[in-house]
């Protein structure tokens, strides 16, 4: 036993530092909120264009943390973030470098950026209504408010009140309505549903399809996701159950969120970091982005897919810069608690 | 409760007493210290919360989360308990067809991670699922108001899985105190007219007391630190408030507090555990190399014996494997990719690396608490314990916090006497990985470890001592060839494990590093498992090699006949 215990331990030894050197000249190194199979092709099509290499840790949590100790010897260069949130707990934390980038200016909407340059949109969704086409008629619910409507009762599915997603709603809610208004539309919309919340936007959709709902709350992008899901026929059904229907198109827009990019306090490649970025909010790598996951570029005048064009026309998004939506989180996490959201 | 009198001491008397003593003891205690850092590392945070999140806390959500969390654990404790000790019992005391399958293949559940258990059954069991289809097409049922299904993602769901997964720690404990449980006692009872049922119930049931509740703390521990599949089904238990606390309300500092809190917990049931272990001061047997007597059992106790041993395998292996099969086999092709050898290999060193660090580690606590008879080290094993409970992703804060300090610190020196920069040297390397791993599975090493420990007779130490062998030769030459079969249990629970763990592998990673769980994890957290089923299922494949080499250890320290 002691033979094979040694081998082992020299085998595994072996294995463990065998890594390459994590000092490379010209590299970016990224810590990631979004999965890696998302953002790889980008980065490809940037290390082809720019020669520059990059490196990547994803992790749905965490690396705020680990960055903010690993203080100015961390390795990371660049923030990539699935939602506002991390962004703005970053820039919190002083974690972040203003980003000063014309190219970058030029191609992003300014409700899209950081009024003080510590992060920048990348793509944007909206958290939209999908309603039955079988039992919701059209024109029956137009937006945000009248999900608290009597009417709805036992008949509204969502995920958890505590998803991200969700707290960038009743956050921008805060935002244009104040905080005990907002309360009585949380109130009004747990009055609503027809279960407990649980699941992914997904699971919502499907819920719809198969009759325990017949509205759901669901970020746009997830329609794209389900009718062209080949791998999972039964994905296409869900979708085309339901009516996309983007709320508050005659007042102040629908609610859309991002994904984003920061540069770290102490990036060791800051120049770097900011052609990734800068790269990133070019024409094509928009169009890449966005239709990788469906989302809508940032970026005005990209063209966007067929797919997009055919389902999503265009639509009047919430012009609120997101920085105040995101101030909001945490007042909107206590929110639900209050209500009792989940339970 | 009285303090409970000390094994006699294995020392001479203090005044003449070997200088090399004192290096135990210290090194014990540092090491011991080391791996306190993480936890006291979230403790420091504690210290410092954005605000005060309690007031907000007990006026709303905290209720749920205790009173759920106490759900859980007294639900899936229940169902360990009762599936691990009745199974250990059928198949250590009994003989029914399939006795000799059981034995190992009541282990393999262990090998599944409970993330992706969850996963499956949700699959299987939902609305659009195999199942509900089925009953629908027989029933001609239109939609879901048309009938009632009990819903998977529920406290009770979570439950079930739990437990599905967990029960063979118990198992495993069980199993091993009832092989080696002495005949005689039985016998006894059997003569004084006890049946086979009362005999157990009354004799060898106490007995394995201590063992069954080593593995109840084990699983309760593994239950409370979950998140993966809470989350999963919208169950709202502590670890539930602890990320919510965190991360969308910003407060690392209020969720270290509620961290900090569940130890409370946790400190309960290792004292529970040591109570009950302390109890237990029994020696090898004398008859431990005569076969152990079994019943045969005929007719229908067979076949309720076959079920009852069958249905854990079967829910708990057999149909997630066919599952994560029937998936995988469209995707056989990732097989032969460079990318997917090396997650192999990465989970596959990490893990080993792990448990011989957790190895060598609990083997220094153990045998110098032997050694000394101190309260203090005691202490210091209990410290060293605490980070098995704490949910990943926080213990893995811990870690970075520490590490990093250190990396900083080092670079700092270094820069500003000598110009160099070292950056980070430990941060953000597989060596974090793998002092997270030891951190977070030392409890379960050292419950197997020290158990068997336990179990030498004293007389061993003092006829090696007094034959001239000093403390180190002594462990290496008498007891490491004892307790072989204690080091290999804890080697490769730690082992399989950590091929299972997720979060904390997650935030430390370096870069562009997968393993298999990570790989899993891209994929199945955006509720895409068929992506990665190969992945998932060689976690379970590579997983079951040592659970069944664990069985034949555990059946190979005692014969059975029937009697």
């Amino acid at each position: 036993m002691k033979i094979s215990i040694k081998a082992l331990s020299c085998a595994a030894l072996a294995t463990l530092f065998s890594l390459p050197s994590a000092q490379a000249a010209d590299e970016v190194n990224i810590y990631s909120y979004r999965q890696q199979f998302l953002i790889q092709p980008l980065l490809d099509a940037f290390t082809e264009e720019t020669g520059i290499a990059t490196k990547v840790v994803f992790a749905k949590k965490g690396l705020l943390a680990r960055l903010k100790h690993e203080d100015k010897n961390s390795p990371a260069d660049v923030l990539l973030t699935s939602d506002i949130g991390p962004l703005y707990d970053a820039v919190e934390q002083g974690l972040t470098q203003p980003i000063r980038s014309e190219i970058i200016d030029r191609n992003v909407p300014a409700k899209y950026r950081d009024p003080a340059h510590q992060w920048v949109g990348l793509t944007s969704r909206s958290r939209i209504i999908y309603a039955s086409k079988e039992r919701v008629e059209a024109g029956e619910i137009s937006r945000y408010e009248d999900l608290t409507d009597p009417k709805w009762k036992g008949r509204i599915c969502t995920r958890s009140g505590k998803h991200t997603y969700n707290l960038s709603l009743i956050g921008s809610m805060i935002a244009h309505k104040g905080e005990a208004e907002t309360k009585q539309w949380v109130e009004g919309l747990k009055a609503n549903l027809a279960r407990k919340p649980q699941g992914n936007d997904r699971a919502q959709v499907k819920a719809v399809k198969e009759g325990v709902c017949d509205i759901a709350l669901g970020n746009s992008y997830y329609f794209g996701k389900m009718i062209t899901n080949d791998k999972k026929p039964e994905q296409i059904e869900w979708a085309q159950s339901v009516n996309l229907i983007f709320p508050n198109q005659d007042d102040r827009g629908a609610h859309m969120n991002i994904s984003g990019a920061a540069i770290t306090k102490y990036a060791p490649h800051p120049a770097a970091a900011q052609k990734l970025i800068e790269f990133l909010t070019t024409e094509k790598a928009q169009k890449l982005y966005a239709e990788v996951n469906f989302e809508f570029p940032v970026r005005p005048g990209t063209e966007r897919s067929e797919l997009l064009n055919k389902y999503m026309g265009e639509f009047k998004e919430d012009a609120i810069n997101l920085q105040k939506v995101a101030e909001q989180r945490s007042a909107a996490a206590k929110l639900a608690d209050q209500v009792g959201f989940d339970n | 409760m009285k303090a409970l009198p000390l094994a006699p001491s294995l020392l001479p008397p203090r005044s003449n007493r070997h200088p090399g003593l004192m290096r135990w003891y210290l090194s014990t205690w540092l090491t011991a210290a080391l791996v306190a850092l993480p936890v006291l590392s979230v403790f420091y945070l504690a210290l410092f919360p954005k605000e005060n999140i309690w007031p907000h806390l007990v006026d709303t959500v905290l209720p749920v989360y205790v009173w759920t969390t106490l759900q859980l654990l007294l639900g899936v404790g229940t169902l360990a308990v009762f599936l691990g000790v009745a199974t250990a019992g059928l198949v250590t005391l009994c003989q029914f067809p399939g006795r000799r399958i059981f034995e190992w293949a009541l282990l393999l559940p262990f090998a599944v991670p409970a993330y992706v258990i969850a996963y499956i059954y949700t699959d299987l069991l939902e609305y659009a699922g195999p199942l509900q289809g089925l009953l629908r097409e027989l029933f001609g049922w239109h939609s879901a108001r048309d009938y009632w299904f009990p819903e998977i993602r529920s406290l009770g769901g979570a439950i079930l899985m739990l437990a599905l997964v967990l029960y063979p720690y118990v198992y495993l404990l069980a199993r091993a105190s009832f092989l080696e449980q002495s005949n005689s006692l039985r016998d006894a009872s059997r003569m004084l007219g006890c049946s086979g049922w009362t005999s157990f119930l009354r004799i060898t049931l106490p007995i394995a007391r201590p063992a069954i509740a080593v593995g109840l703390a084990l699983v309760s521990m593994e239950t409370l630190n979950d998140f993966g599949t809470v989350d999963f089904f919208a169950v709202k238990s502590l670890s539930a408030g602890i990320y919510d606390t965190w991360l969308n309300m910003g407060n690392l500092g209020g969720a270290a507090q509620i961290a900090s809190l569940m130890m409370i917990f946790v400190v309960m049931l290792i004292s529970l555990e040591r109570i009950a272990r302390a109890r237990q001061k029994q020696y090898h047997g004398s008859d431990r190399f005569q076969a152990l007597n079994t019943i045969r059992l005929r007719g229908w106790k067979a076949a309720a014996a076959f079920s009852l041993c069958g249905a854990p395998v079967l829910f708990g292996f057999l149909l997630p494997v066919i599952v994560l099969a029937g998936y995988a086999s469209d995707h056989l092709d990732q097989l032969w990719q460079q990318d997917f050898l090396s997650y192999a290999s990465h989970s596959f060193s990490l893990s080993v690396m792990a448990a011989l660090c957790t190895i060598a580690i609990a083997l220094l606590l153990a045998y110098s608490k032997r050694l000394h008879q101190k309260r203090s080290l005691q202490h210091a094993a209990n410290l060293s314990s605490l980070g098995y409970a704490m949910p990943g992703a926080v213990l893995a804060i811990g870690v970075i916090i520490p590490l990093a300090a250190f990396d900083n610190a080092v670079d700092q020196w270094l820069s500003s006497h000598f110009g160099i920069s070292t950056g980070l040297l430990l941060s953000g390397t597989t060596f974090a990985i793998v002092f997270a791993y030891s951190v977070r599975f030392l409890a379960v090493s050292t419950g197997a470890i020290d158990s068997s420990l336990s179990k030498v007779t004293p007389s061993m130490d003092m006829a090696a001592r007094s034959l001239g062998h000093n403390p180190m030769q002594t462990l290496l030459r008498v007891h490491l060839p004892l307790i072989r079969g204690g080091i290999l249990t804890a080697g490769l629970v730690v082992f399989v494990d950590c091929m299972k763990e997720l979060p904390a592998t997650l935030i430390l990673r370096p870069f562009n590093y997968d393993t298999l769980a990570t790989f899993v994890y891209q994929y199945a957290s955006d509720e895409m498992l068929e992506e990665c089923a190969l992945a998932a299922l060689l976690i379970v494949l590579v997983g079951v090699i040592p659970v069944i080499l664990l069985s034949r250890t555990i059946t190979a320290t005692r014969q059975q006949k029937v009697s």
